[in-house]
């Protein structure tokens, strides 16, 4: 009899792939963490409604109050009060001797008791944004922490400081700290408070840098030599659904872009098009006028494609590589619950055995 | 629609059942004068088949044959469905007899032909003159070729157009008997005139002018328009990767497993749709195609034009100078240079009797200049008339053809954009049930 078996984590059973319930379905979860599946159908929700998530998409700076207010309008499709208010916004171009970055203007409105102030503006940059989400996911490692916007970007390929790049990335980074904000338990995490009052945050992140290594390393150690017996079926299940699917969200990601790229081209020979038949009228008699109006059509045509390939790139586009982070989380999520599953066999195993010595010597007294 | 012929007159058709007389008759009043032929003749190229032989270098070659039926006007009733005349003809005959017309109808723009080899393609189009699109397309072509001829008030009564529809044999020695090659202006002859007119008619001149511009842009747009063609292929397919990313996502998924699915089959069906799409837009750009090379049939008419109009230059120039000799020789003096003028200066003067023979020779040439003037000046307005009565008629044909053409493409385009909003809204329901 293996020991294994006998004191192997809880899981539901000897189900069937058909009856365990779907890794992101709103039914009742039987998953032993409910914590991951409730975080990411809350999150999934938050982000359909767009609730208190309603980006913002003003490129004016307006004062943080009157944008604060206008989220403190939207309506609480849950019905939960909201006493912390966020937003990123105002994007300016640094430049010092070493580096030029970006920074954003993080906004916080408050009514909790945990901040001092009812109200913050400062400063941030990718950098902090991103040692925030480590920090959560850190001091938080079953729940499902939102993603980044990606941190590198191939340089001569994107100009990191187009208006484009750096309007998709504040959206994605006002997104990201709204569902933060919305979490009823990440928001209450200290990192994140640290994040939206400290004055220097840089002081704050080497202060904790010398325990994260630590913590990181004592972690690898233990899962070193040690290889899971087996992982429970809805787990096992989670990983191959999340495999699959964000190869196909690829796929679509790379279609998308492909067919972007086609419209873009096609778009590009309409406006030689056009003033083909404009230039043909211009020496006619009775065909001016139809061959004008052609040329006046094929010029709408070609603008209203233009609107349309900026609207998937847009619009479209960012939604899909959001949900390959999200799934990068989560399969970050389940590995970790593997390295939990391999540290708790593996000390049974010890157990086991030292038992086993125990007995032994008793024996040979 | 073709042009109108003009002529009302209709001839007495029978039945089938005529004497050889008869029919011969029948033949003749087609051919009477001021009539169409269309009106009496329903015209088609029925059939294209691919032929094996020996070419005139004794070489193995593949060609076309397209098969021309003919048949009376009137000939199908109730009850009564007469098998057509038929004969084949090649695509060389084709030139061949449009080479006759041209010479033998100068003042006239004819016709064009549909392309030798394919052009303006793009990439799914292939250029391959055995491509059985490319064959279909010039059995169209040369169809409206025919049916524009005998439609011409002029051109359908010609003899020669009337045998190739209806002698299958013989028709070619029939071509060159008429003589025409030796007619036909050489190419430098007309460049020559070209160059050293002097005062061509203003209207073909302008009218010259126009057809470049013509051929200019509409080649251009062709151009142009079949890249366009390439693209617009390009977009259509990439979405029918959708169809298949779907499907294999709807694998995995519980709830929206169908109508997953069921998007991704309308993402097939728009893919698919483009190649229909581009086949009808094949058909405008023929159009466009025709009128490209119809501006070079009117180019012809210009180039005739200057042609009489430099040979009358040159003739009345001819007729001055001689003139102006016979002037001088007369008064004695020597006005203008000359060889002959030189020497005798050099060499002693010429008698009395060599000048009164001089004379006698240049009066002779005078007179006969002055004819060749009257002729020339007669040819070049009745060409000028001739000409611009079929420009005028050529003009409001292609106003109201390429008109027709524009509406059309128009029409196809809304269809094609109507379709578009019907996948997509079908597409859209799959989603929102999922």
């Amino acid at each position: 009899m293996s020991a294994g078996n006998a004191n192997s984590l809880t899981s539901s059973g000897q189900q069937s792939i058909e009856e365990v319930s779907h890794p992101l379905s709103a039914e009742e979860s039987v998953l032993s963490s409910p914590d991951t599946a409730n975080a990411a159908i809350s999150l999934a929700e938050k982000d359909l409604s767009l609730l208190n998530g309603t980006p913002v998409d003003t490129s004016s700076p307006a004062s943080s109050s009157s944008l604060v207010n206008r989220l403190q309008l939207d309506d609480d499709l849950n019905g939960e009060t909201h006493d912390l208010f966020v937003s990123v916004d105002d994007p300016k171009k640094h430049v010092s001797t070493m580096e030029t970055y970006i920074t954003y203007r993080v906004t916080t409105k408050t009514t909790r008791t945990e901040f001092d102030l009812p109200e913050y503006s400062l400063r941030r940059r990718y950098q902090d944004f991103d040692w925030l989400r480590n920090k959560l996911e850190e001091s938080q490692p079953t729940h499902l922490v939102p993603p980044l916007p990606e941190k590198f970007v191939m340089k001569g390929v994107v100009d990191r400081f187009s208006e484009e790049f750096v309007e998709t990335r504040r959206k994605a980074l006002d997104k990201f700290l709204k569902r933060v904000a919305d979490h009823p338990v990440l928001s209450f995490n200290e990192n994140f408070n640290v994040f939206l009052t400290a004055k220097d945050l840089n002081s704050y992140k080497k202060q904790g840098l010398a325990l994260l290594t630590k913590m990181s390393e004592s972690v690898k150690n233990v899962t070193g030599g040690y290889k899971l017996r087996s992982r429970p079926l809805e787990f096992a299940a989670m990983l191959d659904y999340l495999d699959v699917f964000t190869q196909k969200l690829g796929t679509i990601d790379r279609i998308a872009q492909r067919i972007i790229k086609e419209q873009s081209e096609y778009l590009m020979e309409l406006r030689d098009y056009g003033p083909l038949y404009s230039s043909w009228a211009a020496f006619e008699g009775e065909l001016q006028k139809p061959l004008k109006s052609v040329s006046e059509c094929v010029t709408s045509c070609a603008t209203a494609l233009e609107e349309l390939t900026d609207d998937m790139s847009e619009d479209f586009l960012p939604v899909l590589r959001e949900y390959v982070l999200y799934i990068e989380s989560m399969k970050n999520v389940l590995k970790k619950r593997d390295q939990v599953q391999a540290e708790y066999e593996a000390k049974l195993e010890a157990i086991v055995v030292r038992k086993e010595e125990k007995i032994g010597a008793a024996w040979q007294v | 629609s073709m042009a109108d012929c003009g002529s009302e007159e209709v001839a007495v058709i029978g039945n089938t059942d005529i004497t050889d007389e008869e029919s011969q008759d029948n033949k003749n009043n087609m051919m009477a004068e001021g009539s169409c032929l269309l009106r009496k003749m329903e015209i088609s190229v029925a059939e294209a088949e691919k032929r094996t032989g020996k070419n005139a270098v004794n070489m193995q070659e593949t060609y076309t044959v397209y098969l021309i039926e003919t048949r009376p006007a009137d000939s199908v009733t109730e009850g009564h469905n007469p098998v057509p005349d038929s004969l084949w003809r090649r695509y060389s005959e084709f030139e061949l007899l449009r080479n006759y017309l041209l010479v033998t109808y100068p003042f006239i723009v004819i016709p064009p032909l549909p392309e030798k080899r394919a052009e303006f393609v793009w990439h799914k189009l292939s250029a391959d003159n055995m491509d059985p699109d490319f064959v279909e397309r010039r059995r169209i072509g040369l169809e409206n070729f025919l049916l524009r001829v005998a439609s011409h008030p002029v051109l359908s009564s010609d003899k020669i157009f009337f045998l190739f529809l209806t002698e299958e044999n013989g028709w070619k020695e029939a071509v060159f008997e008429t003589g025409f090659l030796a007619k036909s202006d050489s190419r430098l002859k007309a460049l020559n005139a070209t160059f050293r007119v002097k005062n061509p008619d203003k209207r073909f001149s302008e009218l010259k002018h126009y057809s470049d511009e013509l051929q200019s842009v509409t080649s251009q747009l062709l151009r142009v328009r079949a890249r366009v063609a390439d693209r617009l292929y390009g977009v259509y397919k990439v979405h029918g990767n959708y169809g298949r990313v779907f499907s294999e996502w709807s694998a995995i998924e519980k709830e929206m497993g169908d109508g997953l699915q069921s998007a991704g089959h309308h993402m097939d069906a728009y893919a698919a749709s483009v190649d229909d799409i581009l086949e009808e837009e094949e058909h405008y750009a023929d159009q466009l195609k025709e009128y490209l090379f119809y501006a070079e049939a009117v180019k012809a008419v210009c180039r005739k034009h200057e042609l009489l109009q430099y040979e009358l230059e040159t003739a009345s120039q001819d007729l001055a100078s001689k003139k102006q000799q016979q002037e001088e020789l007369a008064a004695g003096t020597v006005r203008t240079f000359s060889f002959k003028g030189m020497t005798s200066k050099l060499f002693g003067q010429e008698t009395p009797e060599q000048r009164e023979a001089k004379l006698k020779v240049l009066e002779e040439q005078i007179k006969e200049g002055e004819v060749t003037v009257t002729e020339k000046t007669l040819e070049c307005e009745e060409f000028v008339k001739n000409a611009w009565k079929d420009i005028e008629r050529f003009k409001e044909q292609k106003d109201h053809d390429l008109r027709e053409a524009l509406m059309s493409y128009a029409v196809m385009q809304i269809s094609m954009c109507k379709k578009g909003i019907q996948v997509w809204t079908n597409a859209k329901e799959c989603f929102s049930k999922m």
